[in-house]
This record gives structure tokens, sequence and C-alpha cells, in this order.
């Protein structure tokens, strides 16, 4: 009887690309919802245009590669950095932005390099730095949370200035949006206040605004289905949060009235999602245990560096950019002991001998 | 007993159930055995009987060649009709030399069989290191290494611990648990014998926790005089627990040096079916005849554990068991983790044969397309030898076959962890056995270019000494010659003073009569000695060049 023969092992892989993306997608909903929640539709509607275009661009790229398009889709990698860029940029961001944001995304970033795998940069920050960069009007629109109820847009409305650009009948831009926690902490301690005087408004609560509070909680709870389902180490969420928190903690001991609280720095802005769902993409990341907590620690750092000293708010994408560009080096220079070997010094014996 | 953790490893489902409900079936002699002559690593054995002998049961058949390797025996009666190449069971799915026996029922011993030494323990351990070897026995677990190689440690090396690999961690394998269960006696005895043997001061026994009812076989049996001996420990059930390395990490907490051996760090390794086959060997005078294989999985109708002939073609074993399942298209030698699929099942069952496992498309469905790595460093946290997976498959793709063995591709034991979990269906195995092929083929063609290289420049320099010796013989001669000239020129003025005066007579003669003859003469004379240094020269010269040429 003649058999098929195919190489070991002889058993059903255990993971495959479009699963583990599939769980990351999951793990982003809570956290997309209650965005959604405190910004409006704006998010919701964000992340189905910028997934569409990503998914539109991936299938065109791939086809113009000459490569099977279908299979490709089905590693579900264009839909996470559609949905990643999503949440990184306002959430009335006009629809061209968008656009925009995920051309380069997707056609420069990623498939210029070489496709999933080959990307040295994490591609929805290539995106969204992009946008940031040269567009700041539309980058800014941050609208104010949904406590302001009475101001809020109804889905039509949200869908009319995503689409137009403009917002429809009385709606004003200045009266829908408002600084975030840190643009108002930055332009608070650039005025002369201290911390105390910015974080006595209504709207924070125990460490930043209570609804960045709450939208962190939620992609914490993401991330942390990611830890126990194995999708994601620990090394990366920890050294980010920890490489915020530990300058941070030093600074505002030295001087709580200029310096932010640690609580104020991981529970504002893109930390939490960065730790989590943006430094964790593995193709742009170190790979070894030790070269993870560097280059987590590496955007932690950075990201309290460019927020407290730099020209931007916050600073999660070009903080996991400019780690990108270290972690091959990471790689290299932190590889673990080899079994049966001294951790520095060459094998005892010659391997194969 | 204090337990350590090696890294990585994978836990795996369970699947020795079904294969393990009932006893072991001795399968009877099949009319035919193709008995390879390779079964081991190491050279394979030369035949040392001729097409139309007749053979007796453990009669040795294949004679082995050089220091690691294992003779061949008669695993029953019969006659040899045929030596030639055969399919064996072999990744490649080649064919190698077998000796074909057409059995003739009796199943009859000779007069060839081995003593039976029931007073071993009065014997000398190189004595019983030669009797493993006159047996034929190698690793059982699956490797297959010459069993009195492994038990020869190097001068100077002393083995403390002798470590028994009951951790039979691959899914599916069974063989081991279901001897433990039938027939620990034979293993302790074996263990006892090679205890003797290495002199060793304890021995470990490990048997996976998922494997209780052995655990309570060997229990119960463990004689009361070897308690002190034998420490029986239990081993949390994980893949690839049952590599040597992993094992005597996880019981001693130590790491087997990288590219050494158990013997460097005092410790021996041994499956439990190679103690019973010692056992046998050295009590009962038989050699290496019969293994158990667990014949398993979906792809066949009863899974179960059976004693077959070594030489019994697979697909006997498969039907002795009650034949295969419907829709069964693989059928694998070895675990679902590190063996491999065989094109055939008209090959036979060889030393290391441990495990046929059979499997249904739905079981093992064709592997997907491979998708590119997407870095997620999976292949690193599951890799018990601590290597970076992906890193080598980039530089395995890139031939970079200097900057893969920098980063352990030696160390790789091709468990197949990272394979298993690679969410991009990459088969990394695959890669890494590419490379290691590829650097040993290049390390022999380097081997032999070096020899080329030294004997050509061996003979240039030899030509240019040759050369430099014939210049200065050369020279010698020609300063002996003009030396020998200078003397003769010595002479030749005196002579020139005779002749002058003779010529002067002579003169006066012909100045009477008028003589012509002078100018021959002394021609002659001054060609001489030339002429003949020419053809000594020649004659020297011409052996010495066919010499090289």
């Amino acid at each position: 009887m003649r058999f098929r023969t195919e190489s070991s092992p002889h058993m059903i892989p255990s993971h495959s690309v479009g699963g583990v993306m599939q769980q990351v997608l999951m793990a982003l909903v809570p956290g997309t919802l209650a965005m959604a929640w405190f910004f409006g539709w704006g998010v919701l509607v964000n992340v189905v245009l910028a997934v569409l275009f990503a998914v539109a661009f991936e299938a065109a790229i791939v086809a113009a590669r000459k490569r099977p398009v279908m299979a490709t889709l089905g590693d579900n990698s264009a839909i996470v950095t559609g949905w990643l860029f999503a949440l990184a940029v306002p959430p009335l961001t006009p629809v061209w932005v968008t656009l925009i944001g995920i051309a380069f995304a997707i056609i420069v970033a990623k498939h210029l390099y070489g496709g999933l795998g080959y990307n040295p940069f994490n591609p929805a920050m290539v995106g969204y730095v992009v946008v940031l960069v040269s567009f700041p009007r539309e980058m800014a629109l941050w609208p104010a949370p949904d406590t302001l109820a009475d101001m809020s847009l109804g889905l039509g409305q949200t869908l009319q200035a995503v689409l137009t650009g403009s917002l429809p009948g009385t709606h004003e831009w200045d009266a829908i949006t408002r600084a975030t926690p840190l643009d108002a902490m930055r332009e608070g301690l650039a005025s002369g206040r201290t911390v105390s005087e910015i974080t006595v408004s209504p709207l924070f609560g125990s460490f930043s605004e209570t609804s960045w509070e709450w939208i962190g909680n939620f992609f914490l709870l993401g991330g942390l289905y990611l830890l126990f389902r194995r999708i994601i180490h620990w090394h990366i969420p920890v050294a980010v949060i920890l490489g915020v928190a530990i300058p941070a903690g030093f600074f505002w001991m030295l001087d709580p009235d200029s310096f932010a609280s640690p609580a104020f720095h991981v529970f504002s802005g893109a930390v939490i999602i960065g730790a989590f769902f943006i430094a964790t993409d593995p193709v742009s990341a170190s790979t070894t245990p030790l070269g993870r907590i560097l280059y987590g620690a590496g955007i932690g750092v950075l990201i309290f560096v460019i927020r407290t000293w730099g020209g931007y708010p916050d600073a999660v994408a070009f903080a996991v950019l400019l780690m990108n560009m270290v972690a091959p080096t990471l790689d290299h220079l932190t590889r673990p002991r080899i079994f049966g070997r001294s951790r520095r010094g060459p094998p005892p014996g010659d391997g194969h001998a | 007993m204090q337990l350590h953790r090696f890294h990585g490893g994978l836990k795996l489902a369970d699947e020795t159930e079904a294969s393990t409900r009932d006893p072991v079936l001795v399968m009877g002699v099949p009319s035919q055995l193709i008995v390879p002559l390779g079964q081991h690593i190491g050279e394979a054995a030369e035949p040392c009987v001729t097409v139309g002998d007749h053979v007796t049961k453990g009669q040795r058949i294949g004679q082995s060649k050089g220091y690691i390797a294992a003779h061949v025996h008669a695993p029953s009666s019969g006659e040899v009709i045929e030596i030639a190449p055969h399919a064996v069971p072999h990744p490649s799915g080649l064919s190698a030399p077998c000796m074909v026996i057409q059995t003739d029922g009796r199943d009859a011993w000779g007069d060839t069989r081995m003593e039976p030494w029931l007073d071993w323990d009065t014997r000398d351990p190189r004595k019983l290191r030669q009797r493993i070897r006159d047996a034929g026995i190698v690793g059982l677990g699956g490797a297959a290494f010459p069993t009195a190689v492994k038990l020869n440690p190097r001068a100077g090396q002393r083995i403390h611990t002798l470590i028994v690999n009951g951790a039979e961690c691959e899914p599916y394998i069974s063989a081991d648990d279901m001897l433990l269960r039938t027939a620990p006696e034979a293993v302790f005895e074996g263990i006892r014998i090679v205890a003797h043997l290495l002199g060793v001061d304890r021995v470990l026994f490990a048997v996976e926790d998922n494997m209780p009812e052995a655990m309570r076989a060997l229990t119960e049996t463990l004689p009361g005089e070897l308690r002190e001996l034998i420490q029986l420990v239990s081993v949390p059930a994980l893949y690839p627990t049952g590599g040597e390395r992993q094992l005597i990490k996880v019981l001693t907490g130590q790491e087997v040096p990288s590219g050494g051996l158990p013997a460097d760090i005092g410790m021996v390794c041994n499956n439990p079916g190679t103690f019973k086959a010692v056992c046998d060997a050295v009590i009962q005078g038989r050699p290496l005849l019969s293994r158990i294989v667990t014949v398993t999985g979906p792809g066949v109708r009863h899974p179960r554990n059976v004693e077959a002939l070594l030489g019994t073609p697979f697909a006997d074993v498969i039907a002795a068991t009650g034949g295969y399942a419907k829709g069964v298209d693989r059928l694998v030698m070895g675990g679902p983790m590190m063996g491999f699929a065989v094109h055939d099942d008209a090959i036979p069952v060889i030393k290391g044969t441990n495990c046929l496992l059979a499997t249904r498309p739905q079981d093992t469905p064709p592997p997907g397309p491979v998708m590119p790595c997407i870095r997620c460093g999976e292949c690193a946290a599951v890799c018990p030898a601590q290597l970076l997976p992906q890193q080598l498959y980039w530089q395995a793709k890139a031939k970079d076959f200097d900057a893969i063995q920098d980063y352990g591709l030696f160390d790789c034991i091709e468990c197949g962890c990272c394979a298993h979990v690679c969410p991009s269906n990459i088969p990394l195995v695959q890669y890494y056995r590419y490379a290691k092929n590829e650097i040993w083929a290049r390390e022999k063609e380097r081997q032999k270019s070096d020899i080329a290289r030294e004997r050509y420049e061996f003979r240039q320099e030899r030509i240019e000494r040759e050369e430099r010796e014939k210049a200065e013989r050369l020279a010698k001669k020609k300063a002996a010659v003009k030396k020998k000239e200078g003397e003769e020129g010595g002479d030749s003025d005196k002579q020139a003073a005779i002749q002058a005066a003779l010529e002067r007579a002579r003169a006066r003669k012909a100045a009477k009569a008028g003589g012509t003859n002078e100018d021959n003469n002394t021609e002659k004379a001054a060609t001489a000695p030339d002429g003949t240094g020419t053809t000594a020269e020649s004659g020297e010269s011409d052996p010495t060049d066919t010499g090289h040429r």
C-alpha cells in the first residue's frame, strides 16, 4: 500500500497566523467599544472605513505583486493594521486622511518592504505618523468625552462629518472638540500652572480623565486576554508600562508640581493600547526575551521623554518606530544562552564533530 | 527528589490509551523476513552468509564493520534467498542492502547460540560489553545507537549515574509503557548488568507521570536489594522529556555540554527496551531478534502493541493487529513529532522501529500554504535547546551557513516543537536538516579538497626539491669535472711538453719524410670526458622522473 509522505510533525499545527490575528481583533473589541462609548460613533465609523481601505489596498497590491490574494487576506493582518490606525486617529478624522494614512501603512510601510513578515516598521504607526505630521489640524480634533452628552453627534451626523470634513448644522468644531488630558497637561504646564491646578477639572478621575482611564481599563482587559491565550508574552507590555512609569515616577517625586504622576502617564493617551497591541506587533518587535524587555522599556522611556520634553503631546507612535529601528540589533545582542553552553564564549566542542 | 525544568517543550495530548488496552501481541514467524544490514547509527554490516545458505535463529548474518556499528542476526531459521537492495525504513525512501530469509517455520536455534551467563556478575566488564556487542544491541528508543559503544566510556571517564529513560514523551507511543508493565523483572536485571559493567553509584529510572500502570509494576517488582541502587522517579509528562539531554536536565539539573555526550558529565542514558535486550543477551544468550512495536493511530482498527521479529514487513504487523481503518493515507515510523512518513508498508521492522502510526487525512491534513514568518517567537518559546528557531530559519533560507552554526544549528535536536507551534506552517525542522546536510556535505567536500591540495602541494614541493637536488648534483659533478679537467690540464701540460718534444722530433722526422695525422689524435682526447658526463647524468634522472609521474 502506498502512502502520502510529508515531513514531521504529523500533527495538526497548533497556531495559524489568521487565528493569531483573529485573537488580537477580538481582544481589541472591549477597548474599542469603550472608546465609542466615550467619543461617539466616530470611533466605529473610523474602524469600519480604515479596515475596508486596508483590505482593499492589501488585495490590490498583493494582486499587483502576483501573490495569492485570498490566502494573504486570510492572515487578517490588514484588518489589524486598519483597526489600530483607526484607534490612533481622532474619531472625526476626515475620510481622506484615513485613506492617505492607510495607503501609506499598507503600500509603503508593508508591501514595499515585502509584505507581512518583512516590514521593519509597524505599518499602522507609519500610517499614523504620516498623517500626524502632515495634517496637524485634523489630527487635533478630539471630541469632548461623551459626558457632555448634549454636544454629541448621532451616527448620521458623524458620517456626514467624516465623509465631508465639515460639521452638520449648527455644530462648531470648537464646541465639540476639546484638548485631551495630555494636551491639557502639556499646555497647562507650559503656561506655568501646576499639575494639581490642571487636574482639578471635574473630568479628571483618580489618575487621568475618567474617560481615558476607562478606555485604558478595557484595552487592558483585552491585553490580559492575549496574555492568557499566550498570543503575546508579558515582556513587552510590562516593559513599556514600567518604562513610562519609572522615569515618570522619578521626576514626579522630585517635583510633583511640574511633572504628572506615573499613573496619569500610564492611563492617558495610548500607553495601554500601545503596550499590549502596538508594541507587541511581532514582525517589527524584538523576538528574544531580554530583547523584548529592552525593546519595551525603550518604547516606554521614549514615550515619557517625548511627552515631557518633545514636541508632541503623545508619543507612542514615534517611540514604537524608533525602537523598531533597533529591534534587529537587540535580537542579535540578546541571544539566549544555548542549552549546554555557557552564556559567553564558544561551545566547548565542535557541534557536529 | 528535586526535579528540574528544561526550557520550552510542549504539553501534548496523551494518545496512548487505545494502544495499551490489550496485552502485547507476540507475532509468529512471517514467511519472509527482510533484514536490512544497516539498522543502526554507523556503518552497515557486511553479509557473512551467502544466498542459498541455511541460517539458524540467532545466527550472525551481518558482520559489523568499524567501531560504531552493530552485528545483524537471523531473526528466525530459514534459507537466505536474496541479498540485494530493498526499500528500508528511511526518510528518503531509498533502498539499502537487505538479506531476505525464506523462513522454514521451525524457528530453530542452531549450535551457534551464545552460552547463557547466569553467573554474569563474576564476568569481566569487558566480556559483558563484548557480549552486548555480539548480540547486536542498539538503543531501542528509536535512535538505534550501538549500545556497546555507549557502555564503553573513554579512558579517564568515570560513569557515576545510569539513567533509564522510560519517559516516553511522544504522544501515541506506548512500547516502553507496555514493556514495563509486562516484563519489569527483565528490565531490572538488564539494569543490574549494565550498572555492574559501568560500576555506577546510582541508577535513576525515569517514568512519565502519565504512565501510572508502568510505575506501579516497577514499584511492585523492584527487588529489595536494588532499592539502594535504583531510584524510580516520576517525571512530568512534557514533550520532549524523553530527549536524553532534556531528561538528564530534569533529573539532575545538569546540562550535557553542547557537542558533548552524557558521558562527559559521568552519565549514561538508555531506554528500558535496551536493558531488556541486554538481559536477554547475557542471561539467555539471545541476540537482538525482535522488539515491541506500538501499532496505533486513527488509521488502524485495533491499536495495540506487538512483539515482532526484526525484518517483519510493516504490512504484516498491521494486519496482525486487525488491519487499517478506512481512509488511512499516512503511515509514520516513530511518533507524530519526530517520526517520518513512509511511502510503502512493504518495508521491514528494524531495531529502531518503536511505533507505526497510521492516520487519515482528517487527523493529519496536508499542510496549509507556507506563510511568511511573522517573527512571533513562539518557536523560541518552546525550543528545548534554547535556540532561536526563527533566526535559524532565516539563515538556512539565506544559506548563511556560518551564521547558522554560530546560532547553534548543531544543538538542535529536531524535536519538532517549533514546527508544531509555527503559525505560518513553515516546515522548520526540514530547513535545519537541509542546513545540517549541506554543512556536512561541504565539510566533506572541503576535507576532500584539503587532501587534494595537500597532495598537490606535496608533489609540487617534491618536484622542486628534486629539481634542486638535481641541479646541485649537476653543479657538483660539473665542479668535479672541472677539477678533474684542471688536474688533467696539469697532466696535459706534461703531456704537451712530451708531445711537443715528440712533435719536434717528428717535425724533424717529417722535415725529412713529411707526416699529417696529429690533429685527429688531439681531438679524441678532448671530447671523451664530456661525453661520458652527459650519459651518466641522463641515466640517473630518468628513474626519478617516472617515479612521480
